[in-house]
């Protein structure tokens, strides 16, 4: 059984890294387990200033969820290099910077700023961040745009660049194709999809921001579906994400077409659910059949009808 | 921090919609400083995902007991309040910093709690009554049916209670009842709900005191910046209340 994971530029141990902004820059886990048994690490979203995010309250509960409005709170770019790279550069881990941003000059200049450090291994494009107004939300909503940025980006980019996609979207494979086009290495799918919650006592949106992400396994069947749809349209590779809490989700994640998975909400309910998952994983894959992660990326596309029906 | 497994040995209503657990926690208690609290998944799969940070209203070093407090006041707690006696807890304690007693010098310590702020309270005053230090508690609650722990203050030592609605005790506000009763001490320590804490520290702001604050949390362990708060000190800085607090010098952080 080898758990051995390969995309651009990234060689993985294992294909299951915490989701950005799910576990901050890793220096709380760390305290908790071995950062080193990680596939990888996805770090919490930079921007080139410094940025205190939302208001309270950021999180709310929801059935076999969460929404979270955090508003990418960061210190900004080059104190995230000085202070969190530097001490995930002590792990035998690769690391995915997230790149925010809310003009294409700003995704740039913070590409520029990570990849000037040796320590990233690639970018992980936001361009999906459904919390801030000015925060990205439409060059992952807009396919002309996404591919504007995405060309930036990868421009400025010396390590691979997966943007990572918005299912605030009506047609999911064509945002997909539009930064494939412009040379993206890979995706990274799904963001949170945009939500509310109303408290009843005080008749008001229960998030300071009103509205939130929506994580967690309720997004679970939108992930597998638009893995599955893009899959079939680009041949590009995937880092999935939407709810997986266990080794099971993982595989399903794999047979739908992705090439690897974050998770990302499980984090919280359970601090240790990653090493976990990573224990667990190779007797679920040796249940179903398959003696590698490798083998069963996109088995789930062999039978039945070859394309989805678009509704 | 740790993760770990507990079983509940008791489950008391002390008082109108509030509930006193104990559990066992052995090898974990000697770590628990007064003002912590413990991270507790209330669902099971993926129902409730986001666990409850409850506080932690005494320890028992000897027996490895801990008692929790709460109230039910959502679907968490209401879902908490179903356990009963045997049930196991995953929980992950201790989280957050507590009051920092052990590097404070003081012979008088007012302890100002207002409903389920009171329970981390009762922790700190025992074991500020264990170093030697005066106690004088001024506890809060809406009305007398919600009343708890008084007699249990009483055995530490002074211990006014006050009423919102006059129905038990003093009648009013934690702050009406300070201004109202000259009391000596070195430093207050401070739980409740947002506005009694503002006017708490609006009031005794020239005074030295220690405030504990709540918010919705997400991970807990300081990772995900749901549960943040300004600092005072114009840097446009911030506190992660689940991992720097949740407690705060008063005056530290800007309450909202």
């Amino acid at each position: 059984m080898t758990l051995l994971t390969r995309i651009p530029g990234l060689t993985l141990k294992n294909p299951i890294m915490p989701a950005s902004g799910c576990f901050g820059f890793g220096r709380e886990y760390s305290e908790l387990f071995d950062l080193n048994k990680l596939g990888a690490i996805i770090i919490k979203a930079a921007t080139l200033e410094s940025r205190y995010g939302n208001q309270t309250p950021r999180v709310a509960e929801t059935s076999s969820g969460m929404l979270n409005a955090i508003g990418l709170q960061n210190p900004g770019v080059e104190a995230i290099i000085d202070n969190e790279v530097s001490f995930l550069a002590n792990y035998d881990l690769p690391i995915i910077a997230n790149v925010a941003g809310s003009t294409v000059e700003e995704y740039v200049a913070v590409t520029k700023a990570f990849t000037r450090t040796a320590n990233i291994d690639a970018i992980e494009l936001n361009i999906s961040c459904p919390n801030v107004k000015e925060g990205g939300i439409q060059f992952g909503t807009d396919p002309t745009l996404a591919a504007e940025v995405t060309a930036s980006v990868k421009q400025a980019s010396k390590v691979p660049v997966y943007v990572k996609l918005s299912p605030n979207v009506s047609n999911i494979t064509t945002m997909a194709r539009a930064v494939e086009s412009a040379g993206a290495d890979g995706l990274s799918m799904i963001n949170t999809l945009t939500g509310m919650q109303i408290n009843l006592n005080s008749r008001r949106p229960l998030l300071a921001n009103k509205t939130g992400g929506l994580s967690g396994p309720a997004i679970k069947p939108v992930a597998i579906r638009m893995i599955y749809e893009v899959r079939q349209q680009t041949s590009i590779p995937i880092i999935g994400m939407g709810g997986i809490m266990t080794a099971e989700d993982v595989l399903e994640f794999l047979l739908a077409g992705a090439n690897a998975v974050a998770v990302g909400t499980a984090n919280f309910h359970n601090p240790f659910v990653c090493p976990e998952i990573i224990e667990a994983l190779p007797e679920v894959l040796a249940k179903y059949g398959f003696s590698s992660v490798e083998q069963a990326v996109g088995k789930g596309h062999e039978y039945g009808h070859k394309d989805l029906s678009r509704t | 921090m740790n993760k770990t497994s507990v079983t509940i040995i008791s489950k008391k209503i002390i008082a109108k919609e509030t509930i006193e657990l104990t559990f066992h926690a052995e090898g974990y208690v000697n770590q628990i400083s007064p003002g912590q609290f413990i991270h507790i998944n209330v669902g099971n799969g993926s129902s409730n995902l986001l666990r409850r940070p409850i506080s932690i209203a005494d320890v028992d070093v000897d027996s490895q007991i801990v008692t929790i407090i709460f109230k039910i006041v959502g679907v968490g707690t209401d879902q908490l309040s179903r356990t009963e006696v045997g049930d196991k807890l995953d929980i992950l304690l201790p989280c957050g910093s507590g009051y920092p007693i052990n590097q404070l010098e003081l012979d008088r310590a007012l302890i100002i709690g207002g409903g389920i702020g009171v329970p981390p309270l009762y922790y700190l005053a025992k074991q500020l009554n264990k170093q030697g230090v005066a106690v004088t508690a001024v506890i809060g609650f809406q009305s007398k049916d919600y009343v708890f722990y008084e007699s249990k203050f009483k055995e530490l030592g002074n211990c006014h209670v006050v009423t919102d609605d006059g129905s038990y005790g003093f009648k009013g506000f934690v702050t009406d009842l300070l201004n109202d009763t000259p009391i000596d001490y070195d430093y207050f320590f401070s739980c409740g709900p947002t506005g009694m804490l503002k006017a708490v520290s609006t009031q005794l702001k020239n005074r030295n005191g220690y405030i504990s604050i709540e918010q919705r949390m997400g991970c807990g362990v300081g990772a995900c910046y749901a549960c943040v708060v300004p600092t005072n000190d114009g840097t446009n800085g911030f506190k992660k209340i689940c991992k720097d607090g949740p407690v705060f010098q008063a005056n530290e952080v800007v309450l909202v």
